[in-house]
């Protein structure tokens, strides 16, 4: 017997909390709480102190004082450096994003329509390369594009070239470590999408006189919508937020926020406007985040 | 087999064969459709009469074979190129579209005009009565009205022949009475060529000009619904068909204007008043239909095809009731009778011994 949330109710009253609860909790713990006191350092002031920041409420003598410092905020508005960052950071997610669908639908849907079995090796090499380390793989990139590395020397072997090619320390490499390390959470959403159509509502445009490219664009793509915005939603985001990748082959020429958070933090040891800084990229992210979840709500309302 | 002779068939299928890897789906299958008839596959699942249906939309190619539209072989071209529109078992309406882009879609890819394309439409929608749920999308739709957006986004490109995969097989049994009429006078009225496939026979009688029966690959038997029912020419057929009481016999004696055949289960020999090919010594099956034979408690009048027997069983339908009559032989004949008067089914009761007997032109001899 199933047993379904209504009938555990009546089993155990009030049981359905404890089914809903974790979640909650989950959410409550590992993202509200630490967001409360990011939110809070980022109207403190700096202090060289131990924590670097001022408390936000001081009760001395019977006086409540809560001093909120939204200096941290308006210094973001007044260097340049910031906003730049900010706009340079959403540029190279949103191209890497693209470039990742580009190369990822066709991916996606060769595995999709593949033969059972040859699916099952196809997925296990797209997630093969997550078996190594993140960091381990991008030291390899490293290895690849360094003037030194294994490109440059063989193009130079092979006589193509006379110098070695600057490929490290660019926003290139910084867009072939991002499409690479996020390539495989694109596939596997469109993936999982595309291996659900139904090959009958195929034959039937195919019936209805559709060629090939006509029933991939009215058909196949249309349907696949939803594990298309997943799949990018799945790239973009951590894309915008990256720190290692632009850090170790993007040098100095990739300006991303994620750097320049890490610079506040560790560097200026500034940890209200590092505060800041996060709090302001969480405003941002939330924007494609609400707009996705939005279309899915719409989606579930429509099957239903 | 004169009629494709003498005039050019619309429609013909020249021994087609199909087989996937070892298994053979269509096995020679031969046939001819006329223009505007609609004609049925009927049988079992797994008969082939999907992969027939496959086959003439292209979706598959024969192994072996030809099919002529107008005398042209039309195995060259793809699916997506010949002139031939199917209405899927589910469906297959486009989820993500509305009821009009749905229908519009095929016109779409002929590249006709967007005005011209509206109206086609728009007729379309009138004709299936579904105007006013043109802007719904399918999943907003009932399953009949789903049925009706999938007929008329096959007949929409007005297809030189409409192709129905059991086009009743997702309706329930009430609406499923009424859509076969609706569908066959809708088929009718537009003078579309047909061929529908199904393994309801009830549904191919009601819908179908002609219906061909199909076993294992092979088509058993080609006719109208009266020729299917009423002169089966095999015991598959005969079988398939309704219901049926078979008696295994041998040809006792072989006359211009009559013929005995002996049957072990039987008393006394059947006596068939007319001739049949045949010989004598050859073994027969002989075939009554149920509602043809007659029962009552008193012994008939007649020398041949009577048995006395003993009611062994009665299932009471209503408008008729099925009596299942032991023989002395202990071979069970079932027999139909109608309950024309109020509580007539009173009459007859479990093991009464009754008499049940035919008329000399009821049974069907079956010598293979």
């Amino acid at each position: 017997m199933k047993l379904s949330l209504r009938g555990l109710k009546r089993l155990v009253p009030g049981a359905h909390w404890l089914v809903i609860a974790p979640p909650y909790l989950w959410l409550l713990l590992f993202f509200a709480v630490p967001f409360v006191i990011v939110f809070k350092i980022s109207l403190a002031d700096a202090l060289i102190a131990q924590p670097p920041y001022s408390p936000l409420m001081d009760f001395v003598n019977g006086v409540l004082t809560i001093r909120v410092n939204f200096d941290n905020y308006l210094f973001l508005f007044s260097d340049s450096l910031y906003l730049d960052a900010y706009l340079s950071s959403i540029k190279i997610a949103a191209i890497s994003t693209l470039i990742c669908l580009l190369v990822g639908y066709p991916i996606a849907y060769g595995i999709a329509r593949a033969d059972g079995p040859l699916q099952g090796l196809l997925l296990m090499l797209v997630i093969l390369p997550s078996w190594t380390s993140f960091l381990i793989r991008i030291y390899a990139w490293m290895g690849l594009l360094r003037n030194n590395g294994i490109i440059n020397t063989a193009l130079m072997g092979m006589g193509i070239v006379d110098e070695p090619l600057r490929l490290m320390n660019t926003e290139f490499a910084v867009y072939i470590g991002i499409v690479y390390t996020y390539l495989p959470f694109l596939v596997l959403p469109l993936y999982a999408n595309l291996v659900k159509l139904d090959n009958r509502l195929l034959e039937a445009a195919t019936d209805l006189g559709a060629n090939a490219v006509s029933r991939f664009f009215r058909i196949t793509l249309p349907l696949s919508k939803a594990g298309v915005i997943a799949g990018c939603m799945l790239v973009f985001i951590p894309a915008v937020g990256e720190f290692v990748i632009p850090e170790l082959l993007g040098g100095s020429e990739a300006l991303m926020i994620g750097k320049v958070l890490w610079g506040e933090f560790f560097l200026n040891r500034d940890w209200p406007v590092a505060s800041a800084v996060a709090t302001l990229m969480l405003l941002v992210l939330l924007i494609p985040i609400t707009l996705f979840h939005r279309y899915q709500f719409r989606e579930m309302e429509a099957k239903r | 087999m004169s009629e494709s002779t003498q005039q050019e068939a619309y429609i013909r299928v020249a021994d087609v064969s199909k087989s996937f890897d070892d298994f053979v789906a269509l096995n020679g299958i031969d046939l001819v459709i006329n223009k505007g008839e609609i004609f049925a596959l009927l049988g079992a699942s797994g008969c082939g009469k999907s992969t027939l249906l496959r086959v003439l939309a292209g979706f598959e190619r024969p192994s072996a074979g030809d099919i002529l539209l107008e005398g042209e072989s039309i195995l060259g071209l793809p699916p997506n190129e010949r002139p031939f529109n199917m209405m899927f078992q589910s469906y297959a309406l486009f989820p993500h579209m509305t009821v009009e882009q749905n229908l519009a879609f095929g016109l779409q890819q002929e590249g006709l005009p967007k005005a011209q394309i509206a109206e086609r439409v728009s007729e379309m929608l009138e004709r299936v009565q579904m105007n006013h749920l043109r802007k719904r999308k399918p999943h907003q739709l009932s399953g009949g009205q789903q049925q009706r957006v999938a007929l008329a986004r096959s007949l929409v490109k007005s297809p030189k022949l409409l192709l129905l995969d059991e086009p009743m097989g997702a309706l329930d049994k009430k609406l499923r009475n009424r859509m076969q009429l609706e569908v066959a006078n809708m088929i009718e009225s537009l003078g579309v060529t047909c061929v529908m496939v199904t393994h309801d026979q009830e549904e191919a009688m009601t819908m179908a000009t002609r219906i061909a029966i199909m076993e294992a690959g092979r088509i058993m038997q080609i006719g109208t619904p009266d020729e299917i029912y009423e002169q089966p020419n095999c015991r598959y057929t005969a079988e398939f068909i309704g219901s049926v009481n078979l008696f295994d016999g041998v040809i006792d004696q072989d006359e211009p204007n009559f013929v005995t055949i002996a049957c072990p289960a039987l008393t006394r020999p059947i006596y068939i008043g007319h001739g049949i090919t045949g010989f004598e010594g050859q073994k027969a099956s002989v075939a009554v239909r149920p509602e043809k034979i007659c029962i009552s408690h008193e012994r008939p009048e007649q020398e041949y095809n009577c048995e006395p027997g003993e009611i062994d069983d009665i299932a009471y339908l209503g408008s008729h009731s099925v009596y299942y009559v032991k023989l002395p032989s202990g071979k069970s004949v079932s027999v139909t009778s109608m309950n024309d008067e109020r509580w007539a089914g009173e009459r007859l009761t479990w093991h009464d011994k009754v008499w049940v007997y035919w008329d000399d032109n009821s049974p069907v001899v079956l010598t293979s």
